[in-house]
């Protein structure tokens, strides 16, 4: 079984802080990290390497030094890594990134493809179910455990609001997995001292099996037409009185603003 | 593709086990108004299985116009069977706006149709306007962990296609007496593609308090000290319809269980009301609570960084406070 | 010259920092409360290869080098000092004096084993009449046929009962002084070895610190580790690379209490305004930084030069001597800037300041490491 995990380096947005003068985000000093679902999808590839002894190619697009997180990956246990890295994929929307994406995989042989649900710094969801698309493959979203089967198939719950669905794929198949599904391995000690020695396949714009028209800026079809940090708040007003009257302060706020 | 041929604002109106579902009504509230502003109809689509019958409802809330897709392949959501109905739909119609719930169907589908019609979508927004000078159609979402907000623009693409969070957009009020039409559409399936069959769908109670989606959160730190504390702050939450949360401090020492937590290595919520008792108000706690629309704070300690985020601060006890509150908001609630 | 990590080294430190702040920091309260053996953390970091950082490949180490392990007892320790000290007895007493003296099949019967966690490592020198003057071993060793006799009992013995091999001391000619003492590979379950009292403990109250016993406890003679009557030089060694062990965790502990000290006195107000505001709190957060930093280099130059084969006692010394009182001094003021809830159990800063305690006393007091840098000094 060949499995691809498509995984993404993100901003750490958990340890990402606002500027109260500037308004802006200090960038500066945020760790870069897999991002978390795609860890999660990791994390499903390399125990179905145990299991059944899959070979686990990871992809990454991005800047030259995204190649961080294939290091990473092989120091978790992956056996091929690959870093999707073209000026003239930059730019990309949600739209191009598939369309690059899935055009790499044209290039591979593989029977599934794993990539997380969305990623923390845009949250959008969208790349891997648009990659199903343009590889003309089933989906499945919101993973939360899967079981091969035999002959193919493959039993796959996913997370839905109530509760859970389980679903049975048949055939090659792309799915996006939930972080708080699967706790990702941690990196071998022996893992990471090998980890620099491995090879990293860098692969640019002509590797992949898609017209220049779909990739990059030129390939997305959303645009920012603006963006902002939300406005702080000024403080609100302070009260130091008796628990009376404390008790009227705030009913009387609550009826305000319809709470009560 | 000739942009002049897309017209009118379309919504998706996700159902399950034939229940129209609330952000299908709110976002027939949001497009009722992006519709008007373009002077065009306001069209719902309804797919499912023996389904036809709810088609007054989206009128009722608002729709000009229902196109009900009605076949046994509808009946539970699957990707394919789905995106290949909407897809005609759009082939058919050529809606200028489509928008979808973003729930785990829409944010599945939504991202599928994009693929296929080879068009933009904006996932997850918070608000959808109408820009005044040219009538660009502007959807807004925050990004980066809610760090920021960024405004999104489909210039060239149509249709242009956004999900919208539930809870966000207002429903209409109900109309019984709004005139539509509807309009039977019948999708041909491939059913080759079919690679995917569901096998159950099982809803879960959860037993464990998701204070994401509480309305109220009467929320405790260090000053509530013990168990016995929390007691009389899930008095408040009770009368409020309220949950209890928690901040870290009370998780680490045992009082509270770790779902409760908010804040950074916790949860992050955005209640209507988030009553902050005896809550220093760490950096890492405002993180995930300062988006709630009203805070308010009572703290012994006048100069507790939580009163830096509250819209009301009370400066004193809260074990005197939350009982006298609770007492005195269950009166008011009678009246 | 270079003082940045390596790539290797820097994925390594995310590796650990990471695991140290998930898998430890939970239980350190916990574990130190109960006087509890982590062995939940021991069987994770086993499977992770960390109790092999610095072992050869051929042995089944992971082949990393004397740096990585360095960090890895500081991050450990950063949250929790017993788990850090776990690691560093198992690593610099028990497996390097193998690696280092032992024949080929010592080396490829045990260490494989205790790389790969499976089995743990101790060492015993300490005996109730000979702490600081480790010759006064009283342990005796007598060569009887193809076995030798072991009789008497060590104290103060780290991972004492959970560990499965035991580097031990003793004296087999007692004529000789130092040049009589020589030492053995002794394996748990041996006839004739137990564990005896259990310490209790001011800090490291986690980490297992017992007493060994040996009552005509006959061992295979090909469990000698190097040669008869070296085994003071054995043990001096390992006490040098033992130190640099000791160095990270007390680094690692001050590190710990910088962390919590800089976030608490962030978030604290008083008068207005965060602790850190005031300059007598930055002024001494900044002495202390520049020590915790000043000890880091001192760990990483002993480590260093130990990985390169070249001569590192002074270094080992230096950086023991200097980075356990700078864990001293910065947990002590860590409570300090805590003030009262510095003092309670509520805040980890308590505890980091009684564990720090130890790393002033033991693999050589600071007496001792001023003796052994003033030797080189005045030589």
């Amino acid at each position: 079984m060949n499995i691809v995990v498509c995984i993404k380096q993100v901003p750490d947005t958990t340890e990402v802080k606002i500027n109260p003068v500037t308004g802006t985000l200090i960038r500066d000093g945020v760790p870069s990290i897999i991002n978390p679902d795609d860890k999660g999808g990791l994390e499903v590839a390399l125990e179905l390497k145990d299991k059944y002894g899959a070979h686990v190619t990871v992809i990454t697009m991005g800047l030259p030094q995204a190649d961080a997180v294939l290091r990473e990956a092989f120091a978790m246990g992956v056996d091929k890594a690959i870093l999707l890295t073209d000026r003239k994929l930059g730019g990309a929307d949600t739209l191009a990134t598939s369309n690059a994406l899935a055009g790499a995989l044209k290039a591979m042989d593989f029977d599934l493809v794993i990539t997380g649900r969305q990623a923390i710094d845009g949250d959008t969801a969208q790349v891997g179910p648009q990659i199903a698309e343009h590889l003309g493959l089933p989906q499945v979203s919101y993973v939360m455990g899967l079981d091969v089967k035999g002959e193919g198939k493959y039993i796959v719950k996913k997370e839905t609001e109530e509760g859970y669905q389980t679903l049975e794929v048949e055939g090659k198949c792309v799915l996006t997995t939930l972080a708080s599904a699967f706790k990702p391995r941690y990196m071998t000690v022996a893992g990471i001292v090998d980890a620099f020695d491995k090879e990293i396949e860098v692969w640019g714009a002509d590797k992949i099996q898609v017209e220049e028209s779909k990739i990059g800026k030129a390939g997305s079809p959303t645009s920012v037409f603006k963006s902002f940090t939300k406005e702080l708040k000024p403080a609100g007003e302070k009260f130091e009185v008796d628990p009376e009257q404390a008790v009227e302060l705030i009913v009387a706020k609550l009826k305000e603003k319809h709470i009560i | 593709m000739n942009k002049a041929d897309y017209k009118n604002v379309y919504v998706f109106a996700e159902q399950r086990d034939g229940e129209i579902q609330p952000v299908a009504l709110e976002l027939l509230g949001k497009a009722r108004e992006l519709a008007d502003g373009y002077g065009e109809k306001l069209v719902a689509i309804l797919a499912g299985y023996k389904i036809a019958a709810k088609a007054q409802t989206l009128i009722a809330y608002g729709a000009d116009e229902v196109v009900v897709l009605d076949a046994p392949e509808l009946k539970d959501y699957i990707t394919e069977q789905y995106a290949q109905a909407i897809h005609q739909v759009i082939e058919a119609f050529k809606p200028r706006i489509v928008l979808y719930g973003a729930t785990t169907i829409g944010r599945d589908l939504a991202p599928r149709l994009s693929a296929r019609v080879n068009t933009g979508l904006t996932a997850d927004c918070t608000k959808l306007a109408l820009a005044e000078e040219d009538q660009e159609f502007l959807m807004t979402r925050p990004a980066f962990g809610g760090n920021i907000m960024a405004t999104i623009v489909i210039r060239e693409h149509r249709p242009q296609m956004a999900t919208v969070r539930p809870g966000v957009m207002q429903k209409l009020a109900k109309d019984e007496s709004r005139k539509g039409n509807v309009v039977t559409f019948e999708p041909k399936f491939d059913s080759s593609k079919f690679k995917v069959k569901l096998i159950e769908n099982v809803k879960e109670a959860k037993d464990t308090v998701d204070i994401t989606a509480a309305k109220v959160l009467v929320s405790g730190g260090r000053g509530v000290a013990n168990k016995e504390g929390f007691d009389k702050l899930q008095k408040l939450a009770d009368v409020l319809g309220g949950q209890v949360s928690s901040s870290r401090a009370m998780v680490d020492a045992g009082v509270m269980p770790h779902d409760r937590q908010v804040g950074q290595t916790g949860k992050t919520v955005r209640p209507a009301l988030y009553l902050a008792c005896g809550i220093s108000g760490a950096i890492q706690h405002l993180a995930g609570m300062e988006e709630s629309e009203l805070i308010v704070a009572i703290n012994k300690d006048k100069f507790a960084p939580i009163f830096n985020v509250a819209d009301l601060g009370i400066v004193g006890d809260l074990h005197k406070i939350v009982p006298m509150l609770a007492e005195r908001i269950a009166k008011e609630i009678e009246k | 010259m270079n003082f940045e990590l390596t790539k290797t080294q820097q994925l390594f430190k995310q590796m650990i920092r990471e695991f140290a702040e998930k898998e430890v920091k939970p239980l350190a309260a916990e574990v130190d409360e109960q006087e509890r053996f982590p062995i939940e953390t021991v069987q994770k970091m086993a499977k992770l290869g960390i109790f092999g950082i610095p072992i050869p490949k051929q042995y089944g180490g992971a082949g990393g080098d004397h740096i990585m392990y360095t960090i890895a007892v500081e991050e450990l320790s950063r949250v929790c000092a017993t788990t850090g000290v776990i690691v560093s007895a198992h690593t610099s007493l028990c497996c390097a004096p193998i690696l280092e003296n032992g024949t080929e099949e010592q080396k490829m019967k045990y260490l494989p084993k205790l790389a790969s966690g499976e089995w743990i490592g101790a060492f015993g020198l300490t005996e109730p009449n000979a702490g600081t003057d480790a010759s006064a071993q009283q342990t005796t060793a007598v060569l009887d046929g193809d076995e030798y006799v072991l009789n008497g009992s060590k104290i103060f013995i780290t991972n004492a009962g959970y560990a499965d091999v035991y580097v031990v001391a003793t004296m087999t000619d007692k004529s000789q002084g130092n040049k009589g003492i020589t030492t053995f590979i002794v394996e748990k379950g041996t006839p004739g070895f137990s564990i005896g009292k259990k310490e209790q403990k001011m800090g490291i109250r986690g980490s297992a610190t017992c007493e060994l016993i040996f009552e005509n406890c006959r061992i295979p003679k090909e469990n000698l580790l190097g040669k008869i009557g070296g085994g003071f030089k054995v043990a001096m060694k390992t006490l040098d690379g033992g130190r640099i062990g000791i160095a990270s965790q007390a680094l690692g502990i001050a590190q710990g209490a910088m962390d919590e000290t800089v976030k608490y006195t962030k978030e604290r107000k008083q008068f207005g305004k965060s602790i850190a505001q005031f300059q007598n709190t930055a002024f001494q957060m900044a002495e202390l930084e520049t020590k915790v930093q000043a000890s880091r280099l001192l760990v990483r130059q002993a480590a260093w030069k130990e990985g390169l084969g070249l001569p590192f006692s002074a270094d080992a010394a230096m950086a023991k001597l200097f980075a356990a009182q700078t864990a001293m001094e910065v947990t002590t003021k860590a409570v300090q800037f805590h003030g009262g809830y510095g003092y309670t159990r509520e805040y980890p800063v308590e505890r980091m300041m009684r564990d720090a305690k130890i790393t002033e006393i033991y693999e050589g007091t600071s007496e001792v490491q001023r003796m052994v840098i003033s030797a080189k000094l005045f030589k």
